[in-house]
């Protein structure tokens, strides 16, 4: 049961086939007997869980209409503020805090009566693409348990490849939802910037974060970004529009006649074999199932990782200032006779890790007067460029696709003392985000040489997020067609019984 | 040796530069919907959005909006048809995200002026005072430091921290330089304090209590020498909470400045606190080095683009400008200066015209609210709008008397039963029996019985004598408890002695 689709569990759900309590049971078990290894989670609410399963099946019960997802479970990745559960963005100065209020994403997955199993790990405070930077210690990629799982969302890409869960939430401020989904063989989707609320998502670059679904499947990824979409009036950026059609989309996986833009830029030098190799093949299914390829060019791209890295950090300078040890969360160093201020530093001390440490400091110097218009004003006419780029690709192709990162998982530590190589591996995925625009990332295959999956990335335009489901699911029917079997099915089994 | 202030003006041109902050009087904070309602329990209007919890976010309030285009259009300036939030970075414990939102490079209000008129020895002068900019912003927590000798952070023990006035809204009204009052500096100051205070009251968008915070004003001066071009280094007094202060605090600077120059020191570029109790400052924070902010456009907030539509529906509902709304008023009920003045310095002004509008004649309004309720107000120690009586209540009173059916001297008495709390005029009157007899054939009969009691003094008026009558009278009114009137009483008398 717990590998198959969410989709199918809500049927088996719904056809009384099982009680919402055994499945989620069924993965707390699972979670007990792989987590070890995988360490995907940080949290786990087995009271909860379980308290909020037997409540959906005694709606069931009384035959109360419930939604698509009802009792199926669900990890959340530790950024998103659920009340009363602790909530720690994977940072020792978060440790302890037990929010005192729902982030929007969690109060609609409850509405939704979706189960919450827990918080799962990431880089501490989303920065990062291992989940080596999470102060609680890395999560394994399930494929080779020496590998990284991606990041920052690790957590929830391993959790889902790992059949802890078959739903997650993840967060994706420059990739941090597709970079792990492409390097754990699952689907993940960055929503269009404002379709999904913030509020109660600790942020890391506000102009760039934005949750969305995780899942195994385009169509469960669908479910879920409906049931967690929609406009907000606690977030001032939310859009003000009704949720794009994204289950229709996923269910009719209709490309015929559809315009699709391969982005010049985003291939070639520094590119895996194995991950191009697929890429080419995807191209062939979709022009197979009646999509016309053709070739756009976004040559400002090139800049997009430098002014993201400008971008980012001035924002997390200031949006994690409020860490202070005044209100919440960690304190260190308040013994007679401190002041506020040596409390203060002391808690960012030691609280902070290095990676946060570092962006922090990048930050406040591009934002310091005398360097604003050279850093920070500059990144921002870069992200104006990068926009009018897909504005032009998108007047030419209906999405625009390429591969989401440039190789599959590194080995953990590998790349620890080389951030620039760490950072390159965003290249494909952080445009999307300065751009605002929706982009997926799901499975292609896997790369001949090392044996490890391949992400695929469309990306469509504001508010069109139905049309990377369509294609989306296009391309998984037809991959599907040529592996017999969900990719996952192709992953070494892990030390628990499945 | 101490420069007057005689020798300051004759050797220096003064500068001024006047930012005031001003608090909203909206029922909800600037980015969340807590309360603003001022003298709460410590902490108990918070939420996570202005306690600064992690994933909290900030949304605009409209209505603050609205306000700040109002004081803009009131004070003459160009609404921005964009403007934009800024993160304003800087760590103190009272601010919960360790960064103000604020205004910066682009507010929403710009370019105004304010005329102010102060009375000088030549008669009236008239100074403008141009605006810079109108920008919204919040309020920061409030920090008490324990333990200290004076409150101050230095030397305390412990500091507490309520968060309930952060986020409330604010406006900064920034002044461009204000140079050429000449000896009028510290007058046009807080004349212009003054003006600000009315047009912000009149346009309901604050309570511009000085005392309570919710209008702060800072005074930046600084000297030059008379003809210089160059401007001399300021000093930025902040704490002026009065309009006095605002008048001492400059000059006060002024004395200080030039002392400092006049001996060949230099004046330090610095915050300076203004000290209720001696008139002077003392020293605060140093602004030699401009402090860095780090200043970024809110990424958590869209760019405030108001309608323009909006804007000239919000400036055909601005109310008349308070010193013409004076004049008009002045001119209609025909007062004289000094009693206009009164009125004003009273805070009485708005009293009396509300009495006014209910059908009072101004003459008689001025002279309760001024004469007998501020006598009243006096004794109990409260300001007169403290007392349980309301223009409509004395305009009612004042009806009363015109048509004959309360005398003045009962009427005191109905003021008095509607601030002791016995209810409206109409319920004072039923419950202490009061009314004017006005029954001849009864005020004949204690006419007769006086003139009965005291024969010689009768016979004295009916010989021509009509000062002997204030007796008679006397009699008769204790005799009708003083419910008669006394105008009416003088007449009957004087018929029946045979001296109509």
């Amino acid at each position: 049961m717990i590998r198959k689709s969410a989709a199918e569990m809500a049927n088996a759900l719904a056809q009384g086939a099982i009680t919402s309590v055994a499945l989620t049971q069924l993965h707390f078990n699972r979670i007990a007997s792989v987590d070890k290894d995988v360490h995907a989670f940080l949290h786990l609410d087995t009271d909860g869980a379980l308290a909020q399963a037997a409540a959906v099946d005694a709606k069931r019960a009384k035959g109360e209409k419930l939604s698509p997802l009802a009792g199926v479970p669900l990890a959340l990745k530790d950024v998103l503020a659920q009340k009363g559960i602790p909530t720690t963005c994977g940072s020792k100065i978060l440790e302890g805090w037990r929010p005192p209020y729902d982030s929007t994403v969690v109060s609609n997955l409850k509405k939704n009566d979706i189960v919450i199993l827990g918080k799962t790990n990431m880089d501490e405070f989303a920065m990062g693409s291992s989940t080596e930077n999470s102060a609680y210690g890395p999560t394994h990629n399930p494929w080779d348990l020496a590998r990284i799982p991606g990041g920052s969302g690790g957590g929830s890409a391993a959790s889902l490849a790992a059949f802890e869960a078959p739903l997650a939430i993840g967060t994706d401020t420059g990739g941090s939802i597709r970079q792990p989904a492409a390097v754990t063989g699952t689907v993940g989707v960055k929503p269009t910037y404002g379709g999904v609320s913030r509020y109660g998502l600790v942020a890391f670059s506000s102009s760039l974060d934005q949750a969305g679904p995780c899942a195994r499947t385009v169509l469960d990824a669908a479910l879920l970004h409906e049931a967690i979409a929609g406009h907000d009036p606690k977030d001032a950026t939310s859009i003000n529009a009704p949720v794009p059609q994204v289950v229709a989309a996923a269910k009719s996986a209709d490309v015929k006649g559809m315009k699709i833009g391969v982005v010049k830029e985003l291939n070639g030098d520094g590119y895996q074999p194995g991950v191009r190799a697929r890429f080419e093949e995807s191209l062939e299914l979709l022009a197979k199932a009646g999509a016309e390829i053709v070739e756009v060019s976004c040559p400002n791209f090139e800049y997009a990782l430098a002014a993201y890295y400008l971008i980012a950090p001035s924002e997390a300078s200031s949006n994690l200032a409020r860490f202070d040890a005044m209100r919440y969360g960690l304190r260190v160093g308040d013994i007679d006779g401190a002041s506020a201020e040596e409390v203060m530093k002391l808690t960012r001390e030691v609280g902070f890790g290095r990676e946060v440490k570092c962006r922090i400091i990048l930050g406040t110097y591009a934002l310091s007067s005398g360097y604003y218009d050279a850093y920070y004003g500059s990144a921002q006419k870069v992200r104006t460029l990068i926009t009018q780029d897909f504005t032009n690709a998108f007047a030419k192709a209906d999405v625009l696709v390429s591969p989401t990162c440039p190789t599959t998982a590194f080995k953990i530590g590998e790349k620890s003392d080389d951030p620039l190589a760490m950072y390159l591996n965003d290249i494909a995925t952080i445009p999307v985000n300065m751009a605002g625009i929706g982009g997926m990332s799901l499975p292609s295959g896997i790369a001949d040489e090392d044996g490890l999956p391949v992400g695929f990335q469309i990306m469509s335009p504001v508010m069109k997020d139905e049309r990377m489901y369509s294609v989306g699911a296009a391309l998984e029917a037809a991959l599907l067609g040529t592996w017999g079997a969900p990719i996952l099915s192709k992953a070494p089994a892990l030390g628990g019984v499945a | 040796m101490s420069l007057t202030y005689e020798d300051v003006i004759a050797k220096y041109e003064p500068v001024l530069g006047l930012e005031v902050h001003c608090e909203l009087n909206t029922n909800s904070k600037m980015f969340c919907g807590c309360s603003t309602i001022f003298g709460a329990e410590p902490n108990t209007q918070t939420c996570p959005v202005c306690l600064a919890l992690p994933g909290a976010l900030p949304v605009v309030n409209e209505k603050a909006i609205e306000s700040t285009i109002k004081i803009g259009l009131a004070l003459n300036c160009s609404i921005a048809p964009f403007s934009r939030f800024a993160r304003k970075n800087y760590f103190y414990p009272d601010m919960p995200k360790n960064f103000q939102i604020s205004q910066y490079d682009e507010p929403i209000c710009v370019n105004g002026y304010v005329d102010v008129e102060i009375e000088t020895e030549e008669g009236p002068k008239k100074f403008r005072v141009e605006i810079e900019r109108v920008h919204m912003e919040e309020d920061t927590g409030k920090s008490l430091h324990v333990g200290g000798a004076t409150g101050r952070i230095h030397g305390a023990e412990y500091s507490l921290l309520d968060y309930n006035r952060a986020g409330i809204p604010l406006v900064e009204i920034v002044t461009k330089i204000v140079p050429g009052t000449g000896k009028y500096a510290p007058e046009v100051a807080k004349a212009y304090v003054a003006e600000l205070r009315d047009i912000l009251r009149s346009l309901g968008v604050s309570d511009v209590k000085m005392e309570q915070g919710s209008l702060r004003c800072d005074a930046n001066v600084s000297l030059r020498l008379i003809g210089a071009e160059k401007l001399g280094t300021r000093s930025e007094t902040k704490n002026v909470n009065s309009l006095r202060s605002v008048e001492r605090a400059v000059r006060g600077e002024m004395i200080r400045h030039a002392e400092l120059l006049n001996k060949g020191e230099r004046v330090v570029q610095e915050t300076r606190h203004f000290q209720e109790e001696s008139g002077l400052t003392r020293s605060g924070r140093s602004k030699e080095q401009a402090e860095d902010y780090r200043y970024f456009p809110e990424p958590d907030l869209v760019p405030v683009e108001p309608d323009a539509a909006w804007i000239e529906e919000l400036r055909a509902q601005l109310p008349e400008r308070p010193s013409v709304h004076r004049k008009r008023l002045q001119e209609e009920w025909s007062v004289p200066d000094k009693e206009m003045a009164a009125m004003i310095n009273a805070d009485l002004l708005d009293t009396v015209e509300a009495t006014v509008i209910l059908g009072s004649d101004p003459t008689k309004a001025r002279s309760w609210w001024l004469g007998e309720i501020s006598r009243i107000a006096n004794e109990q120690n409260v300001s007169v709008k403290e007392l349980a009586i309301t223009p409509t209540d004395v305009a009612e009173i004042v009806a009363l008397v015109a048509k004959g059916e309360l005398t003045d001297k009962l009427a005191r008495q109905v003021v008095e039963g509607v601030i002791a709390g016995e209810g409206k005029p109409a319920a004072v009157i039923s419950a202490r029996g009061i009314k004017v007899v006005n029954d001849d054939s009864a005020l004949m009969a204690a006419i007769e019985k006086a003139c009965a009691e005291q024969p010689e003094t009768a016979e004295k008026v009916r010989n021509g004598h009509l000062p002997a009558a204030g007796a008679l009278i006397g009699a008769i009114m204790k005799e009708t408890k003083g419910q008669a009137d006394a105008a009416r009483v003088r007449e009957l008398l004087l018929g029946h002695l045979g001296q109509a």
